[in-house]
């Protein structure tokens, strides 16, 4: 038994290119059959399509295995592209890299370079322990969670492509003016003591260049940590969402969260501030609430804001940030994600 | 004994590497004594960016997620 399970878990490392072409099939074929799927699952319920109760489990049933599909391919691909980057390596990028230049690589090199909210902090001071300037620092910091593979994911699954393409677009623009901002303002001098007086040790780690059966390892390995940790909120959130679909009148949100509520904008980026890392069980709602006459800007600059802004993060930051810089570092991002629910809600009617 | 260091700032994923570090020796017989390190300055100044680090005998040998079994399995291998 057990070397059939470990025979079973090593043959993707040894005929990668086939593993890869069988994921890709069995994957494209699951996604074809969702839909029939779903509407027979509804139908096997018994519950009429156009009532309340129907239309919630039409979009439970739907939604559910969409999403958690599209997330396990997304998350497996940048599983992979992610095993090019590494920390060490993105930082030797940006070493000594001019403000300007700089600041678009880091927000791009944020996207994918893989990134765990909780290794910020030494991320930060490594990056800038080498010489990697404060604005550029910034726009890494801001750029890797805000366009993360589980929101591009959610947002392709519930939105399409144009519109995840516009999110990551304007991501990644906050991030890059945010971080530039931050460097003219030259608050060296407010990183704490310690962090400007530290040496690192230098006994970094070999840099090791995988295979492609490390890499294909990579992958499953994402999908296993990534999809494991947030499938739950991912089905709280559809069920909310479900909720949302089926028993709120519709264009009932278009008096408070439509185009012409001008303070929408602030109280969703305000709103969205509290709420940690649950973009996966966020966006599920915001699909609802946007089909029920809520604005696209609104919506995605309270996205933005649950992502991009913490709470937790603000509390593990301060430990190398003085206040003025971490005020400054809240209020030049809030200020960016503001600006991009504003422009959206002007642009798209 | 090998002295084992699990550089990490207390998440999830720095207890599942040092609780998988305990059962891979255990599995190999072999003497280990882990020590937690989660002050981030320690960190820092072991080079380590991307939490958990994991350090045996002194020479920092993983950065960043879970490490294999396989990995760990030749960590503790190695003399």
């Amino acid at each position: 038994m057990t070397s059939l399970t470990a025979g079973a878990r090593r043959w993707p490392r040894q005929q990668p290119v086939l593993f890869l072409a069988l994921a890709a099939l069995g994957w494209l074929l699951a996604y074809r059959a969702l839909i029939p799927l779903s509407e027979t699952i509804v139908a096997a319920l018994s519950v009429e399509r156009a009532t309340r109760l129907g239309s919630a489990l039409q979009f439970f049933f739907y939604d559910t295995p969409k999403v958690l599909l599209l997330l396990t391919g997304v998350v497996f691909v940048m599983g992979i592209v992610n095993s090019h980057f590494t920390a060490e390596r993105t930082r030797a990028l940006l070493a000594g890299r001019s403000e300007g230049v700089g600041n678009v690589m880091a927000a791009g090199l944020g996207i994918v370079t893989p990134f765990c909210s909780c290794s910020a902090v030494p991320l930060f001071i490594g990056f800038v322990q080498a010489g990697v300037p404060l604005g550029v620092t910034f726009s890494f910091l801001i750029a890797a969670p805000m366009v993360n593979e589980v929101a591009l994911a959610l947002l392709l699954a519930m939105f399409g492509w144009k519109i995840a393409m516009l999110y990551m677009g304007l991501g990644l623009t906050v991030a890059i003016v945010a971080g530039w901002l931050i460097g003219r303002l030259h608050m060296e001098d407010q990183l704490e003591g310690w962090v400007r007086e530290l040496r690192t040790g230098g006994h970094a780690l070999p840099d090791e260049s995988p295979t492609w059966a490390d890499r294909i390892r990579a992958g499953l390995d994402a999908v296993g940590t990534i999809v494991g940790r947030v499938w739950p909120y991912i089905l709280v959130g559809i069920a909310i969402g479900a909720a949302i679909h089926g028993y709120v009148p519709q264009d009932f949100l278009a008096s408070f969260m439509g185009r012409d509520a001008w303070w929408a904008v602030p109280l969703s980026v305000l709103l969205g501030v509290p709420m940690y890392s649950n973009a996966a069980g966020i966006l599920p709602v915001v699909e609802a609430l946007l089909s029920k006459g809520a604005a696209l800007g609104t919506v995605l600059a309270f996205m933005m804001s649950v992502v991009a802004l913490s709470l937790p993060e603000v509390v593990i930051l301060r430990k190398v940030l003085r206040p003025r810089l971490i005020a400054t570092f809240l209020g030049v991002v809030a200020a960016g994600i503001l600006m991009v629910g504003y422009a959206f809600n002007l642009v798209l009617g | 004994m090998r002295e084992i260091k699990v550089l990490g700032t207390g998440c999830a994923n720095c207890r599942m590497t040092a609780s998988l570090l305990e059962e891979v020796a255990r599995e190999q017989a072999v003497e280990i004594r882990v020590e937690k390190v989660e002050r981030i300055e320690d960190i820092v100044a072991a080079g380590v960016m991307r939490t958990p680090g994991v350090v045996v005998d002194g020479k920092l040998v993983h950065s960043g997620g879970i490490p294999a079994r396989e990995a760990i399995a030749a960590w503790l291998r190695a003399a």
